[in-house]
């Protein structure tokens, strides 16, 4: 590593805790409906939608119709998101005159945008029309992303509120958010993007005559403005097959710094939103700082693996798949942040990462995508891992465990094992089907434990909602769509519904005033306590997994095995 | 029921404000403020296009700075990686026969440490670009094929470092320079070689 790379690091991460009380500062405001700077621009649209939709903005819902009208909304966007792939070549702005997609893909690609996934078994330029991109997936990429912000919101008014059984109105929220939240922000961003050179047109495709005189194809299209989106809404879906590793989506390391720094924008920031509309912003410090934690070791681990020699290439640095305007540091950086974030987008594809910093890409994503995690999906699995926490921390002193002065009793306790166990479950059972079966194993690119490793990634990655993958995997099977398409759904919606379910009861349960007794969750010892169960939970979990995958190749690596 | 109609009706809303109100709205911008930009940053000679200044171009000619390897042979339909593990046996072998490859092409001595992004290959299979000293390595071999003077010559050399030092990208990033403005900037210096051609 040069001086210049740890710079840009120590950049990143300064930016990082400095903007999160800024943008978390107007979230919170955002979301409780206040005045803020935003109003005068976007006002008259949010009125306009309620008219237009017939709601009363202030009318809050429990917590079953809440869910119910998020499911119902997403399953809406799933069914529109299905039938124009799979009717693309009867509609508008086809240039390439790409084909209908199959109904395998389709499925497959729909859950995954509408899950905030944006898993990808296709390639972007040939396969999706600038009409599915647009008017499918970019509108998936806002949508989701403000679903799980949504989720997270009712969360937060279920822990500060007491006795009451309302949680909020998912219509309204849905809207402040993209309207006062993702939308300024994408547009600002997309168009700092076009000037970095990230293409926004509606031509078909460039033909040009290469200097040696050959045909090449140059492929086009409205990228900017799903760009800036899926890099704000930890969707992570690519324009183009190679995603932010694409000259067309990331041209210099100044877009990639930015789009590096966009993953974790909202995520990190919603932990000041957090504390704040709790009442205390050092609750959300407190977990902004287990996050960055967990983050800066993956980092290190990453960095360490990716210098180091080996025997098989000796001291040259290793640029298998990556691009030279990032080089390794900026490679690594985004690897981590991407993984630690559900957001799954790539500027280097991390089939070819070392051993050891592929392995920390997949822990970051079997941790459950919390450390920052997706748009309010990282903080809500955070808070899962949180009140699992208490409740252990309880257990050892012998009091009833309570979290910001709410009791957490045996209802709340279940859920949350179930949200953990849910993508879990997914995860092991079909790594281990796809392992022993010709269905799984056919689609490999790699042999030996690394095969394995796209196996596991590949589950991962669905379950945990990230969308990264080890991309050498043919994922674009029936039998690779269907149950990474399933993974994705299980690991969306079965956290998703427990955490409400858990947000309805907390709602209910009154506020005791903190005591001398109280078990304090906004201190170090704290930090401590909660990293150290989701390593364990994580660890008991996945070490076996592991051990076959990255941990034997990293050791057959460095005696010299080759596969 | 209710709820589906309210559904329906948000669902349509956010489809026309963020699926085509949002994307024209960033292109028409976009198109206002960078124009050629938004367009793919294409390069025009004599009226025709010969290429993205982003877009890596696949060189195999003496005559011409050579670029990364592409597990695409930059073909950009679809881009992408070769997505080899570090432990597997063909990659080895590749990285292997790139260097023996790169060797023999420039002439080099079999000792000359080959800077390692032209053994591997890149993510994208499209990077336009390669590190100043991998296209130092390849000067002598390519004015040998184009005849050209010392005068040129050093013209080239002096190219490579001005396009390649660091400070012109300010904080970010690795030191390196584009291979298809390169070549087209020794397709200008030996112009009297094209119009042979």
């Amino acid at each position: 590593m040069t001086i210049q790379d740890i710079i840009q690091v120590l950049l990143f991460f300064a930016l990082l805790i400095g903007l999160t009380p800024i943008l978390g500062n107007f979230m919170s405001k955002v979301f409780a409906g206040e005045r803020h700077f935003m109003l005068p621009v976007f006002g008259w649209l949010e009125k306009l939608i309620y008219k237009f939709i017939g709601i009363a903005p202030n009318e809050e819902a429990n917590w079953k119709s809440y869910t119910f009208g998020l499911l119902l909304f997403n399953l809406i966007g799933f069914i529109f998101v299905f039938l124009i792939q799979l009717f693309q070549t009867y509609l508008p702005f086809n240039p390439a005159h790409l084909p209908n997609v199959t109904w395998h893909s389709a499925f497959n690609t729909s859950v995954s945008f509408v899950t905030n996934t944006n898993w990808q078994g296709y390639a972007g330029e040939t396969t999706m029309s600038y009409f599915v991109q647009m008017i499918g997936l970019t509108v998936q990429n806002f949508v989701s992303a403000a679903t799980g912000m949504a989720v997270l919101l009712a969360l937060i008014r279920g822990l500060s509120r007491k006795t009451t059984d309302k949680l909020g109105n998912f219509w309204t929220d849905i809207t402040r958010i993209i309207l006062y939240v993702l939308l300024p922000l994408s547009i600002l961003f997309a168009i700092v993007l076009v000037g970095q050179g990230v293409v926004q047109n509606f031509k078909p495709y460039e033909e040009v005559q290469t200097l040696q005189g050959a045909l090449q194809v140059i492929p086009m299209g409205p990228a900017a403005s799903q760009i800036a989106i899926k890099q704000l809404g930890t969707n992570g879906g690519g324009f183009f097959n190679a995603n932010s590793a694409h000259p067309f989506e990331n041209p210099t390391p100044f877009s990639n710094f930015l789009e590096m720094l966009f993953i974790l924008l909202i995520p990190a920031s919603l932990t000041f939103t957090y504390g704040k509309m709790v009442g205390s912003t050092r609750q959300g410090w407190t977990i902004f700082t287990a996050m960055l934690i967990l983050l800066i070791v993956g980092l290190g681990i990453s960095l360490y693996a990716e210098y180091s020699s080996n025997p098989i290439f000796g001291n040259l640095p290793l640029m298998e798949g990556k691009e030279t305007r990032f080089g390794i540091t900026n490679s690594v950086l985004w690897s981590t942040v991407t993984t630690a974030a559900s957001n799954g987008s790539v500027n280097a594809m991390h089939e070819s990462l070392s051993p050891l910093a592929g392995m920390v890409t997949i822990i970051n994503i079997l941790l459950g995508e919390v450390i920052f995690g997706g748009v309010g999906a990282g903080l809500y699995g955070m808070v899962i891992f949180i009140i699992l926490t208490v409740f252990i921390a309880g257990l050892m002193v012998g009091r009833t465990p309570e979290y910001l002065g709410k009791k957490i009793e045996a209802f709340e306790v279940q859920m949350a094992i179930i949200a953990i166990l849910a993508p879990s479950f997914v995860i092991l059972l079909f790594t281990a089907w796809a392992s022993v079966s010709n269905l799984g194993l056919s689609s490999l690119n790699n042999a030996g434990p690394h095969g394995f490793s796209e196996i596991l990634y590949a589950f991962s990655s669905a379950a945990g909602n990230n969308g990264s993958a080890f991309a050498g995997l043919n994922a674009n099977t029936p039998f690779y769509n269907l149950t990474t398409g399933l993974g994705m759904i299980i690991g969306r919606f079965g956290i998703i519904i427990p955490v409400l379910a858990i947000a309805g009861k907390m709602a209910g349960k009154k506020i005791t005033p903190p005591s001398a007794g109280t078990f304090h969750t906004d201190n170090g010892l704290f930090i401590g306590l909660l990293i150290a169960v989701i390593l364990i939970v994580g660890g008991l979990t996945f070490f076996p997994a592991l051990s076959l995958g990255p941990i034997i190749e990293h050791l057959l690596m460095n005696s010299g095995t080759t596969f | 029921m209710k709820t589906l109609f309210i559904a329906l009706k948000i669902f349509l809303f956010f489809t026309v404000l963020t699926g085509i109100v949002y994307p024209l709205l960033v292109s028409g911008m976009a198109q206002a403020a960078f124009p050629e930009k938004a367009n793919g940053s294409i390069i025009i000679k004599d009226g025709k296009a010969i290429g993205s200044e982003l877009i890596g171009q696949k060189f195999d000619s003496t005559n011409y700075f050579i670029g990364r390897p592409s597990a695409v042979s930059y073909n950009p339909l679809p881009s992408g990686g070769s997505n080899y593990g570090l432990t597997n046996a063909t990659l080895k072998k590749l990285v292997a026969g790139r260097k023996q490859q790169f060797i023999a092409f420039n002439q080099l001595d079999s000792l000359t440490e080959i800077p390692s992004e032209m053994l591997f290959a890149s993510a994208s299979g499209l990077d336009p670009h390669i590190s100043p000293k991998a296209a130092l390595l390849q000067v002598d071999r390519v004015v040998k094929a184009r005849n050209l003077n010392p005068g040129q010559k050093e013209k080239l050399t002096r190219y490579i470092h001005s396009e390649s030092d660091l400070p012109k990208f300010g904080l970010f990033g690795q030191s390196r320079i584009n291979v298809l403005l390169l070549n087209i900037e020794l397709d200008k210096l030996s112009s009297k070689y094209a119009d042979n051609k």
